[in-house]
């Protein structure tokens, strides 16, 4: 038998046929997920399929005026991304086009057949050198550091080369491209390297995350944690919240990186990120949240096959910076556009149609993202963590559908998004009793620790309360509430508080945006000592009418608003202490 | 240039032509009828044996002996300064009996995307004189929202009094309207225009028709030559500029039409899958530049097949504008006038265009309050059909009363009633004064002493 030798990189085939963003090639000896330049302005693209002696590739720029017979050339690689300092700050398109570079080179709008590189290969970072000659570094070793921002950079030995023995380190200013490192078996090592996208970056180990994402909101951390490392998943009809909680969690969680992909959504959503972040503090750091913060936008109307590269642009950055030892959130705004680009090209490409034209392997895909996230151990032995949080935008608000059900199965929470709360502006307009958290047990000593022994019973009987609320809602509905009994006319006073004080955020205001555990503590445990005060009362005596209407109470809503709300609380609960007993002492 | 006689096929829209030499995809097409007629049409695959053409007008009078020419360019609008007061048919031609436009530039319908980077936020508070837009779903500049109605309901009034009435405080600069018919019928089309020769905004107007009897494809190039035009104007002639798109639920019959015609797998409800990135493609038309003076800001109305908000037109529109208008059958019946339902309409782009700098700082958490109070007296309504008024409690018949107050103070308005913003606060707040204070809980106690009107009264009895 006569072994086919394998033909040259830099070969040129050709056009056969186009139709829309998914073109067709004749006279390439290409492998999948090669990345493809296709007709005379080499417009990039990517091998998805292999057909006889044809070639299917999706293309990431717009495909108009391309002929049959025009050239295509494999460059034998794969879809890859630059790694390395310059990536903090940044806002890329779906394949890591910087897209301020493309402004400079195209204008305003996104012409094609211009390619940028994802890092600047220009400029100079200080880079200081953590391992000295004669020192053994293997794949995953950090070898030195960039200030990058207030971020330090950690330059990383590439998980795909060998180890060996430092041989020569350099101290001093380079460019991204320049070898810093060389090591006795000759390889050569720069601040930049590249991983391919599609494959996930290997690490020493996966562990079960212990520890709760903290993002200051309330009904998130006080209800329905996150684990660092751990995966969520926030369905919602449109307008419901979707993209105002996700940026709330870039924003305020407390990852030491973020990653947020404007994955087929709004221009203008990204304009505001990119207005607002710079000018926003990190509260945990006090310097401008943009400097932990990567940003990819390709958005809805942009070419839909970079639509697709977008998420695992994303992840891939992401687990870069998890692998020098960081705890990095990503955000995906929204997977279902993800899944519809999919489809889009799927259905280009004749495939068999699974679920509502959605290809079979739709869930494949999913799972292989989440699985994507995780604390882990790293390659150099540090612990670093991915968390994953991806809004799922349902047609018609509806959750049956194969989007949010593949995802559901894999997502360890869930935040369900209700339209009937949005429409009432109740804001985050999660549901408390469809919504739910695995992590609760895991996470349940982290609680007991950091915030108090208290939390964990606090949290059960809010969720028991508002459980019974619904029940008893449902009889309201048949008999009217002064209909019910004296206690559980409390109830429904009591849950009324729990919505409207705690669960209730606004993300635009400027103190209540952001709320830390032990304020969340203090605000249920005050809630949680007005329902003692009146349950006693009311066994003693007290009409309900009366407790529900003490003045004190009422001003206990204004404690979000507050940002010194301690002793102002205090005032509150002793007024409402002594009120009652007032009225305790009249009955 | 070469013509083609080597149809194979016409099936809907679509006409397959073979052995041809290499033809762009996307590229711009004449068929060329035996009386000599010109239909235009568009490359929509390409290869080496077959060329699948689109054609924007019926595919009557075309046959195997019709002549195929590719013009090896994309489809460009001609466009200049001197469209301005232009009636154009939905396909760009002049219908007014005026002159051809004499093109400045000659520009790709397509349009690329803008570059998120080079984006501005829109952030200018456009005053539209009602009041449910203004306080609660405010409108900013360069925004793209859109009215959801449904058959028979006045959206069309609603449109026109907001390009009547909207402007920019401080601002002199009246908008230049781009409107865009698809498939409205002539009657509606002399309603937009009377009002605005009426009003002389036609001076200040291009208007595309693609009426009910023109042919359906062709609807699928208006909105772009709309917006073509549109992005020139605002880019090129720094000029504000509000496009109106209506009815979008034709356009994507349109669409679906063409789906159904290339056997294509439907999504749902027989709608193409890939409609998501082509509203996409339309609406994104629509925002501010950094560092240009004019900006595009979008009104698409569609209707709403029965009433339905989660049927695929609106569901997409939804997902992809900022926002949307709910105009509400049921507050027409009850002869209220605009009846825009508050409670699912939103404009997300509210929070950058309200507060100090651009309204009052009262603004927003007016606005949140007006909304819990109205969707809990409007919840009460339906407990209060079942168990009666009497079950109800002092604090629900409050709540009870509030809604039908809104309806009736806040929502109902004239035609040609023009409220400022402040009217429109103080307004809400009159209607907030009516609850007791401590139900106020979306509002901070500094807001309530300063703008309620029981502590303004009692300021003034103490100033
Ligand atoms: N006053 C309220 N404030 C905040 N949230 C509420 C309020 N009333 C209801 N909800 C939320 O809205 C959800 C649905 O409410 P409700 O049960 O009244 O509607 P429904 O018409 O019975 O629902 P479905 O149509 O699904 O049967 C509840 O689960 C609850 O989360
Ligand atoms: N936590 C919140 N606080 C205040 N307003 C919110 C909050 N979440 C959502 N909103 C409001 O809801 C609107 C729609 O939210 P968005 O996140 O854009 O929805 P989605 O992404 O689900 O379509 C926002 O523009 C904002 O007005
Ligand atoms: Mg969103
Ligand atoms: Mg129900």
């Amino acid at each position: 038998m006569e072994v086919k030798e394998k033909k040259e990189k830099g070969q040129e085939g050709v056009l056969r046929r186009i139709a829309g963003p998914v073109v067709t090639a004749v006279n390439i000896d290409a492998h999948m997920y090669d990345v493809v330049k296709v007709g005379h302005e080499e417009l990039m693209g990517e091998v998805i399929k292999i057909q006889g002696d044809e070639t299917i590739i999706q293309v990431y720029e717009d495909t108009s005026g391309i002929r049959p017979g025009e050239p295509v050339t494999n460059t034998g690689l794969s879809l890859a991304v630059e790694l390395g300092p310059g990536l903090l700050t940044s806002i890329y398109d779906g394949i890591q086009r910087p897209l301020s570079v493309l402004v400079d080179k195209m204008g305003d709008f996104i012409q094609r057949g211009v390619s940028a590189p994802g890092l600047d290969h220009q400029k100079k970072w200080e880079f200081r050198p953590l391992v000295k000659e004669g020192d053994k570094v293997s794949p995953g070793t950090i070898i030195g550091e960039v200030q990058e921002t207030n971020i330090v950079h950690r330059i990383l030995v590439p998980p795909n080369v060998q180890g060996g023995t430092v041989k020569s380190i350099k101290t001093g200013s380079f460019t991204v491209e320049e070898i810093v490192c060389t090591l006795d078996t000759g390889t050569q090592l720069a601040m930049m390297q590249k991983w391919p996208v599609r494959v996930p970056r290997p690490v020493t180990e996966k562990m079960n995350p212990t520890i709760p994402l903290i993002t200051g909101q309330r009904i998130l951390d006080g209800l329905f944690p996150i684990a660092k490392g751990g995966t969520a998943a926030i369905p919602g009809p449109f307008g419901s919240g979707k993209t105002v909680t996700q940026q709330q969690l870039a924003k305020w969680s407390d990852a030491e990186i973020v990653v947020y992909i404007g994955c087929g959504e709004r221009g203008n959503e990204m304009t505001e990120v990119l207005t607002e972040f710079p000018e926003l503090e990190d509260p945990k750091t006090g310097k401008p949240l943009m400097e932990r913060t990567v940003l990819i936008a390709n958005t809805s109307n942009m070419p839909v096959a970079a639509r697709e590269a977008s998420v695992y642009t994303g992840i891939t950055i992401a687990e870069y910076f998890r692998d020098m030892g960081y705890d990095v959130s990503l955000m995906a705004d929204s997977t279902s556009r993800w899944a519809e680009a999919m489809r889009e090209i799927s259905s280009r490409l004749e495939e068999m149609p699974g679920e509502e034209g959605y290809p079979a392997y739709l869930a494949a895909r999913l799972s292989e993202f989440y699985e994507r996230a995780g604390l882990v151990r790293t390659l150099s032995g540090n612990n670093g963590s991915v968390s994953v949080i991806g809004a799922v935008s349902p047609p018609g608000g509806d959750f049956s559908e194969p989007v949010t059900q593949n995802t559901l199965r894999i997502v360890k929470v869930f935040w369900a998004l209700d339209a009937k709360l949005s429409q009432r502006r109740h804001f985050p307009a999660i549901n408390w009793l469809n919504s739910y958290s695995l992590y609760l047990d895991t996470l349940h000593d982290w609680y007991d620790k950091e915030v108090s022994p208290e939390w964990n019973v606090l949290r059960s009987w809010a969720m028991e309360v508002l459980q019974k609320e619904a029940e008893l809602q449902e009889i309201v509905q048949l008999v009217g509430s002064d209909a019910l009994p004296e206690a559980e006319q409390l109830t429904i006073e009591i849950a009324r508080m729990i919505r409207e004080i705690f669960l209730q955020q606004n993300a635009y205001d400027a103190v209540d945006t952001f709320c830390d555990m032990a304020k969340q503590y203090d605000m249920m445990k005050a809630i949680k000592g007005f329902a003692d005060l009146a349950y006693g009362a009311q066994t003693a005596g007290v009409s309900p009418a009366q407790i529900i209407s003490i003045k004190s109470k009422n001003d206990l809503p204004q404690i979000k608003f507050i940002k010194d709300y301690r002793p102002e609380l205090e005032r509150i609960q002793k007024s409402m202490d002594s009120e009652i007993n007032i009225l305790r002492s009249s009955a | 240039m070469k013509e083609y006689r080597t149809i194979s096929k016409i099936a809907g829209p679509l006409v397959f032509v073979e052995k041809t030499e290499p033809v762009g995809y996307g590229e711009l097409v004449n068929i060329v009828l035996f009386d000599g007629t010109i239909k235009r049409g568009q490359v929509l695959d390409t290869s080496d044996d077959l060329v699948v053409v689109q054609v924007f007008e019926t595919t009557a009078g075309i046959g195997k002996d019709s002549g195929i020419r590719f013009l090896g360019e994309t489809i460009k609008m001609p466009v200049g300064k001197e469209m301005l007061g232009r009636i154009l048919s939905g396909g760009g031609k002049p219908i007014d009996g005026g002159p051809e436009i004499m093109p400045e530039k000659r520009l790709d319908i397509t349009g690329a995307a803008i570059n998120p980077y080079a984006r501005a936020s829109p952030e200018e508070f456009i005053q539209t004189g009602i009041s449910t837009i203004d306080g609660t779903n405010t409108l900013v500049r360069g925004q793209k929202l859109p009215i959801f109605s449904g058959a028979g309901l006045p959206h069309n009034n609603i449109a026109l009094q907001i390009a009547r009435q909207s402007k920019v405080l401080g601002s002199q600069e009246a908008f230049a309207v781009v409107f865009a018919a698809m498939g409205i019928t002539k009657e509606e089309a002399n309603h937009f225009m009377h009002d605005f020769e009426r009003t002389g905004a036609l001076e200040r107007a291009v208007v595309f028709l693609n009426l009910a009897d023109d042919p359906a494809v062709e609807r699928i190039i208006t909105p772009r030559l709309a917006l073509t035009t549109a992005e020139y104007l605002a880019f090129e002639l720094d000029m504000h500029v509000l496009v109106i798109l209506t009815d979008m639920t034709n356009y994507c019959e349109a669409l679906r039409q063409i789906g159904a015609a290339r056997e294509e797998v439907p999504g749902r409800r027989g709608y193409p899958g890939y409609m998501y990135t082509d509203l996409a493609g339309i609406y994104e038309r629509a925002g501010i530049i950094k560092g240009k003076k004019g900006s595009i800001t979008q009104f698409p109305i569609l209707t709403m097949p029965g009433d339905d908000i989660t049927h695929p037109i609106p569901d997409l529109t939804g997902y992809i504008t900022e926002g949307q208008i709910v105009v509400s059958r049921e507050l027409h019946r009850k002869g209220i006038y605009p009846p825009i339902n508050v409670l699912p309409s939103l404009s997300r782009l509210m929070n950058l265009g309200i507060g100090k700098e651009h309204t009052r700082e009262d603004h927003k958490k007016v606005s949140d309050q007006l909304y819990a109070a109205y969707a809990e007296g409007n919840d009460l309504r339906g407990l209060v059909a079942i168990v009666g008024k009497d079950a109800l409690s002092e604090r629900d018949r409050m709540f009870l009363e509030f809604a039908d107050l809104f309806e009736n103070r806040f929502v109902r308005q004239g035609y040609n009633e023009d409220r400022s913003i402040f009217e429109t606060l103080d307004g809400g707040w009159n209607l907030l004064a009516t609850l007791p204070v401590e139900q106020l809980v979306r509002i901070d106690r500094d807001l309530i002493n300063k703008y309620h009107p029981k502590f303004r009264q009692e300021a003034k009895e103490q100033g």
